[in-house]
């Protein structure tokens, strides 16, 4: 899953080492970290935002050694993000409100529309996109491709999904 | 030695490409105890009759110089009901509307307790109980290797060579003209008709290309594939089709910048048959380029077995053909 977490760290040297350590024991995979020097909480702590992957349940396992590190954590926001999938749209994508579409697969709270790419050749002409789509399960990925394929079907949007690889 | 005589109805690519290998192969095929003597081939509008066995190479030689087989005017079906014989080998056109003349020679052949080795799609695709209801009845043999696949070892590999397996799911390029299309966009990054164009020019597409374009004739093959592979009972109605004509160069070079092919893909499992062009990862087995034709076949016990191979073609296609042909009379 991917999770997002609010750290409060001591401004002393060495403590954003000692934060991303055990995100890194437990194999966990490193999207980003903000590290908010600027925003000094009352208490002089400075605020770090991570996002990273990792198994879910090894997810308790970081809290626990973050805290027994003396780094406090604010905030966990799980998002179960394990299913990565793209997809390939040709028609009149951006006549038929392509923020519409988007938004209904983001609106699954399950899938959400991570990446476009868009290539408009010429006015009249069909244009092609690349969607990139983040599901919480395989079961959600499928999910939300039906979804895109109904609101494609609509639209009247080729949806080009991916073979099943087995 | 057992001699089987046979007749070639349709004289076309496939019906030539017959000929050509049944010379070729004559010794082998003695060596292995069959004899086949050709008694009769026709084509749209002539025949050549001889029970004592068609001269192949003149046949050929005339067919090529004068358009014409022979100088008989009896029908293919004719033939097939009045000339005695044991062997029908069926190379008509494809009907996929009406089973066409195909169906006609085939019923006729099992009315007479005839065997039938067929290229033709159109009868199974439609009709694919009652053909083999009609075979069993009459102790027939019905073998249609040539109809998936071309040269590709299909039905005989799911059905001989990997028997007590169940099939769980198969899923492949089965129309070379379709590959042949969307490979070449992509080289050039060329819109559809451009290279549908070229790929009339070449021969590779028919002058009417809405047949493997619109994914019909990839459909049918799944038919045929999930009534004798997967034990359905369904016909061409029940396939979801979508076909390659919507496919932009700009959605090949997007699919292929996230490291995807896109391929007019046929899936046959349990719950459904569909026809759609679909993302094939670049690395992935399915994604053979140029006229190539492939599939991946699931098994409980063999697992994923993957075979590639030419989709059509004269010889190729012959290949099939003779392969049913020996897999019947061998024994
Ligand atoms: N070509 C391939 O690579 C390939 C591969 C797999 C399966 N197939 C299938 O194999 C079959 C033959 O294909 P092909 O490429 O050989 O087609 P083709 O070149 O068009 O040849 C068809 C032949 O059938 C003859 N014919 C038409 N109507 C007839 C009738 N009523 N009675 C007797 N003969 C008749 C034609 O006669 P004329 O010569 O007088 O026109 C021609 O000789 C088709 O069903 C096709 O779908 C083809």
């Amino acid at each position: 899953m991917r999770v997002s977490m609010d750290l409060e760290l001591k401004d002393i040297p060495g403590q954003l080492v000692l934060a991303l350590k055990p995100v890194s024991e437990f194999k966990g995979n490193l999207i980003s970290v903000v590290h908010h020097h600027e925003k000094k909480t009352p208490r002089g702590k400075i605020p770090v935002h991570l996002v990273f992957e990792i198994k879910s349940d090894h997810l308790d396992n970081i809290i626990s050694l973050l805290e027994e590190s003396g780094i406090s954590v604010v905030s966990v926001d799980e998002k179960r993000y394990l299913e990565h999938g793209a997809v390939i749209l040709i028609g009149h994508i951006v006549h038929t409100d392509i923020k519409d579409t988007i938004d209904k697969i983001d609106n699954t709270g399950y899938a959400e529309v991570v990446d476009l790419n868009l290539a408009m050749p010429r006015i009249n002409r069909p244009s092609s996109a690349s969607l990139k789509i983040d599901a919480v399960s395989k079961q959600h990925m499928s999910a939300a491709i039906e979804l895109l394929k109904s609101i494609a079907k609509e639209k009247d949007l080729l949806v080009i999904e991916p073979i099943c690889v087995n | 030695m057992k001699t089987i005589r046979a007749s070639i109805i349709g004289f076309g690519a496939v019906g030539r490409g017959v000929a050509k290998v049944l010379l070729d192969k004559r010794d082998y095929l003695r060596s292995i105890g069959i004899d086949l003597k050709v008694i009769a081939i026709a084509d749209s509008r002539t025949a050549v009759v001889d029970s004592q066995g068609v001269d192949l190479a003149s046949a050929l030689s005339r067919k090529k110089e004068t358009g014409a087989v022979g100088s008989d005017t009896i029908s293919g079906t004719e033939i097939i009901r009045t000339v005695d014989h044991e062997l029908v080998i069926e190379t008509t056109p494809t009907n996929i509307e009406t089973g066409g003349v195909g169906l006609v020679n085939m019923m006729a052949a099992f009315e007479r307790g005839m065997d039938v080795v067929t290229s033709n799609k159109g009868p199974l695709a439609l009709k694919y109980g009652e053909v083999m209801a009609a075979a069993k009845s009459s102790g027939s043999h019905c073998r249609f290797e040539a109809t998936v696949g071309g040269a590709m070892p299909v039905i005989n590999l799911a059905c001989d060579v990997l028997a007590g397996n169940r099939m769980i799911s198969m899923e492949g390029i089965f129309n070379g003209t379709c590959n042949y299309i969307l490979s070449r966009m992509m080289e050039e990054q060329a819109p559809y008709e451009q290279m549908l164009a070229e790929a009339q020019e070449l021969g590779i597409a028919e002058k009417d290309p809405s047949y493997d374009v619109e994914g019909i004739d990839t459909a049918s093959k799944l038919v045929i594939v999930a009534n004798s592979i997967f034990g359905m009972n369904v016909s061409y109605k029940d396939v979801t089709v979508t076909g390659i004509t919507r496919i932009t160069p700009e959605a090949l070079s997007l699919a292929n910048a996230d490291g995807f092919a896109i391929k007019l893909i046929g899936e046959v499992n349990d719950s459904n048959i569909n026809v759609a062009p679909k993302l094939v990862p670049l690395s992935h087995p399915l994604a053979v380029g140029g006229t190539l034709n492939v599939f991946s076949v699931q098994t409980d016990l063999a697992g994923p077995i993957t075979i590639t191979g030419r989709g059509a073609g004269s010889i190729e296609t012959a290949s099939a053909i003779l392969s049913d042909i020996i897999g019947i009379y061998r024994n």
